[in-house]
């Protein structure tokens, strides 16, 4: 579990871009933290491994506040994906990935073994192992970035818009792959996009900010699609408009659903038993 | 072509003495530089009095290249102790003059390094000073050879004006030629210090190859990784 207790940044030029945030994160759950740029999100995302360290406030992670950790050994222990994989050009695929191991002191070689397990873990294949990134696909990359992400076997794993860069076919992949991920290993993900659907996707928890990382509302995707909080809310996620402001249409053929510019969106079933969210 | 043959001993041991006298200064100024271009980076990156004296420093030593040599090489024997006739007098001078030509590059270099590569590393947990000698110093590497080639070339031929002094190397074959009239022993000086020269930077891209494989790669694919160049990336 991580817990904010009324966190504030205020950097050096005046800028507050966190202004008393407090929320928990709980374990072996995805938390989307969502917003359009300024909301404070990736400031807030940052603070978790001590990139940034708060103005005021504390962190805690599993009742330690992290202040009190050294920042290069905690961040050795979480796992961090960010856009443009930030992987090093000079090192290989397989090195990459094996990094933080090795610098946590791991042998090299059982260092390299390991990971060359962990490219099957996010589906890549291992004659890539001892490409540079530069030489592989933007959706490789973050592929590869997400396998440096977990090679420390991390329980927290951050991740800052991994998949803002690639296009939306890939990012489809990406978004299913790391569910399906998440699914068999359980990580405790803290997540940061500003696009609605991938939060809604990906989020057990999503966390809506604005201005100021001022939380407008906090919940799951069903909570905050059925009840949003304000206008602000429902205009973010575009529930007043667009495609998720659905109606029922009769056709010749059966009833469908058509968003609000009056195209066809799908179709009512039965619900399925466990489908809720 | 008769002097040559009739001279080769000499040749190869001016050649000898020259390497002596021109090799430590490539090596010292690079050893040398590097650390100062890191100190000017810092410095820039912090405010005041500080951020101005990084640009001061910088300024300070590409100025020691406009000190005329003959001069330096007469004065340092009297700052450092040393024998008018002594080789170590070249020696420091040609470090100085490859530190004025490498420091600006290495802080050049250190400062290209790709911000958001610099971050990533930070973030998955290199602590400072391993992110320096594993990440910043070899994604610099490109930039710093390119910097100790210019030094190599330059020291190599700047050697030659200690013969004015007395301090043997290749260029004791020009004054040597030119108070003798020999102009086979003139030309032969020219040939083999530009020789020198060549071969001295044939062996530097040679073990830039070797140390720095992911270079070629690179480029190979279209190009440094920025992140402009990921966006554009193919799709998988």
């Amino acid at each position: 579990m991580i817990e904010f207790r009324s966190v504030s940044k205020q950097f050096p030029g005046g800028t507050v871009a966190v202004n008393d945030f407090s929320l928990v994160i709980p374990s072996r759950k995805t938390t989307v933290l969502v917003g359009s740029s300024g909301s404070g999100k990736t400031t807030i995302l940052r603070m978790i491994n001590r990139m940034i360290d708060p103005t005021s406030g504390s962190i805690e992670i599993d009742g330690e506040d992290i202040s009190t950790l050294q920042p290069v050994k905690l961040r050795r222990r979480i796992g961090y994906v960010m856009q443009n994989s930030g992987l090093l050009p000079h090192f290989s695929v397989i090195d990459n990935v094996a990094t933080v191991p090795i610098l946590s002191g791991m042998p090299k070689k059982k260092a390299r073994e390991q990971s060359l397990a962990l490219l099957d873990t996010v589906g890549l294949d291992r004659s890539l192992a001892h490409r540079y990134p530069s030489q592989l696909s933007g959706g490789q990359q973050q592929r590869v970035g997400v396998a440096r992400g977990l090679a420390a076997n991390p329980n927290i794993l951050l991740m800052d818009e991994p998949f803002g860069a690639v296009d939306p076919i890939v990012r489809a992949e990406l978004q299913a792959e790391l569910i399906r991920l998440q699914r068999e290993l359980d990580k405790t993900v803290v997540f940061v996009t500003h696009d609605i659907d991938e939060a809604f996707l990906l989020g057990d928890q999503v966390v809506i900010l604005e201005t100021g990382g001022h939380i407008v509302q906090v919940g799951s995707p069903t909570e905050i699609l059925s009840d949003p909080a304000n206008d602000f809310v429902a205009s973010f996620i575009g529930a007043d408009k667009g495609k998720r402001a659905l109606t029922i249409r009769k056709t010749p053929r059966g009833e469908i659903l058509v968003d609000s510019e009056g195209r066809a969106a799908g179709v009512l079933v039965p619900a399925q038993d466990g489908a809720d969210r | 072509m008769n002097w040559i043959a009739n001279n080769l001993d000499q040749v190869g041991q001016l050649t000898l003495a020259h390497l002596a006298i021109a090799l430590p200064p490539i090596v010292l100024s690079f050893v040398i530089s590097v650390p100062i271009g890191w100190l000017a980076n810092r410095l820039r990156w912090s405010r005041g009095i500080l951020r101005w004296s990084s640009g001061a420093l910088l300024t300070l030593c590409v100025l020691l290249y406009a000190i005329p040599s003959f001069p330096l090489f007469v004065a340092l024997p009297s700052l450092i102790g040393t024998g008018l006739r002594d080789p170590v007098n070249v020696v420091v001078g040609l470090t100085l003059y490859g530190i004025a030509l490498m420091v600006r590059t290495s802080a050049d270099g250190l400062a290209a390094v790709d911000p958001d590569v610099r971050e990533s590393a930070t973030a998955v947990g290199f602590s400072g000073w391993s992110r320096f000698w594993r990440v910043e110093l070899p994604l610099s590497a490109p930039v710093l050879l390119a910097g100790l080639r210019v030094v190599a070339v330059s020291t190599v031929s700047l050697t030659t004006v200690g013969a004015v002094l007395g301090i043997s190397s290749l260029g004791t074959l020009f004054t040597d030629g030119f108070q003798r009239n020999i102009p086979a022993e003139i030309a032969t000086g020219i040939v083999v210090t530009m020789a020198i020269a060549l071969i001295i930077d044939a062996i530097l891209v040679l073990v830039g190859r070797l140390l720095l494989p992911w270079v070629r790669a690179t480029s190979r694919a279209g190009g440094p990784r920025t992140s402009r160049s990921v966006k554009q990336a193919v799709v998988t």
